[in-house]
């Protein structure tokens, strides 16, 4: 039997959609079977950021409402054979699926897929209610900002209310020389404020931007440090042990001199 | 000998700290957005603390005033509770 989970945030923009696509990956890399469902009805984007977007010829809606067998709609990733994509409905609205249609789809998946990954919209609406009553581990995203973390923190309440009590947290965008000179939340900060398990910090990295314009998952990219972070994300999930990154080293004057010197 | 290094540090970093402000303002308004979520809650424990207090004492149940106030890093519930008089116990025989 396969675990759903739900990747959600509250806010818009904290980089959910670029998890979601790059967790599954990893997750694909490492043999696992994984199905990634777009739950951001009217509003799809999973299909793009994993440059799938010239082949979807069903959507979820239309198998919920039985125009499409749902082996009909799921796009399998050639790059990597043990990844799929049901995409959402571009054209309709998230009342368009209920959250038991969510359970009965996930109930079918799982006895086929290791993993069922769903994207959440932004909100704690419909969409929302959609994407997380079917899972069984949520992982919320924030970023070190005020108002991401402010979400996190309601969006976490309303996880605990509907009794979701696996979560865990993904920090974006840490960018450690902020954190290193005071002005930004650190990792232990966010931690501090939302006491939540960590599960991951992704590192700000502009091989994302390149890699979401080329429509490639960044786990592929072996410089890249928030492909890194991702795969270590990914292997956390698989019950492996991986040191955690927190990018807050605080760096006294001699190493920063040393860096100094280097880069001369 | 650490002044002089504290002094340099400060010279070679930029001292920004704005991290601080945003910790202080995230926990202020969180202590204010996790208490409206548990208004239910509010009024439970109310009517629960007037039913204690009413065995004890006479109560203007419409004069009870109820809230939850964030003061810095607490949060404090404070009960504004007008007293008519003292219940005359029975003795027990």
């Amino acid at each position: 039997m396969g675990k759903v989970i739900v990747i959600t945030s509250g806010k818009g923009g904290v980089g959910k959609t670029t998890a979601v696509a790059n967790i599954g990956t990893a997750l694909a890399f490492m043999e696992q079977k994984v199905v990634l469902i777009d739950a951001d009805i009217g509003l799809r984007n999973l299909d793009v950021v994993l440059g799938l977007e010239n082949r979807i010829v069903y959507d979820i809606v239309d198998v919920v409402e039985g125009r499409a067998k749902l082996k009909q709609a799921l796009i399998r990733d050639k790059r990597f054979p043990s990844l799929y994509l049901l995409p959402a409905a571009q054209t309709r609205d998230k009342e368009a699926v209920s959250p038991e249609d969510m359970v009965k789809l996930c109930n079918t998946l799982k006895e086929e897929f290791d993993f069922i990954i769903i994207d959440s919209p932004a909100g704690i609406e419909r969409g929302f209610k959609n994407a997380v009553t079917p899972a069984d581990i949520a992982i919320v995203v924030t970023t070190p900002e005020v108002s991401a973390v402010r979400d996190a923190d309601r969006v976490i309440g309303l996880l605990e209310a509907m009794e979701k009590s696996e979560s865990k947290l993904i920090i974006n965008r840490v960018r450690s020389k902020l954190v290193d000179r005071g002005d930004m939340l650190s990792v232990e900060d966010v931690l501090e404020i939302l006491s939540i398990d960590l599960l991951g910090v992704i590192p700000e990295d502009e091989h994302i931007i390149i890699s979401t314009n080329r429509g490639e998952p960044i786990v592929s990219n072996n410089s890249s440090p928030a492909g890194k972070s991702f795969m270590n994300i990914a292997k956390r999930i698989l019950g492996e042990d991986v040191p955690m990154n927190m990018y807050t080293e605080k760096e006294d004057l001699f190493t920063r001199f040393k860096r100094f010197l280097k880069w001369r | 000998m650490s002044v002089i290094i504290e002094v340099i540090r400060k010279l070679f970093t930029h001292e920004g700290g704005s991290k601080e402000i945003a910790k202080e303002r995230l926990k202020l308004v969180l202590i204010h957005d996790r208490t409206s979520i548990s208004s239910e809650i509010i009024d439970l424990i109310r009517e629960e603390i007037i039913q204690v207090i009413s065995k004890h004492l006479e109560i203007d149940r419409n004069g009870v005033e109820f809230s939850l106030e964030g003061e810095e890093n607490s949060v404090a519930l404070v009960a504004n509770i007008p007293i008519k008089g003292l219940k005359r116990h029975k003795k027990k025989s």
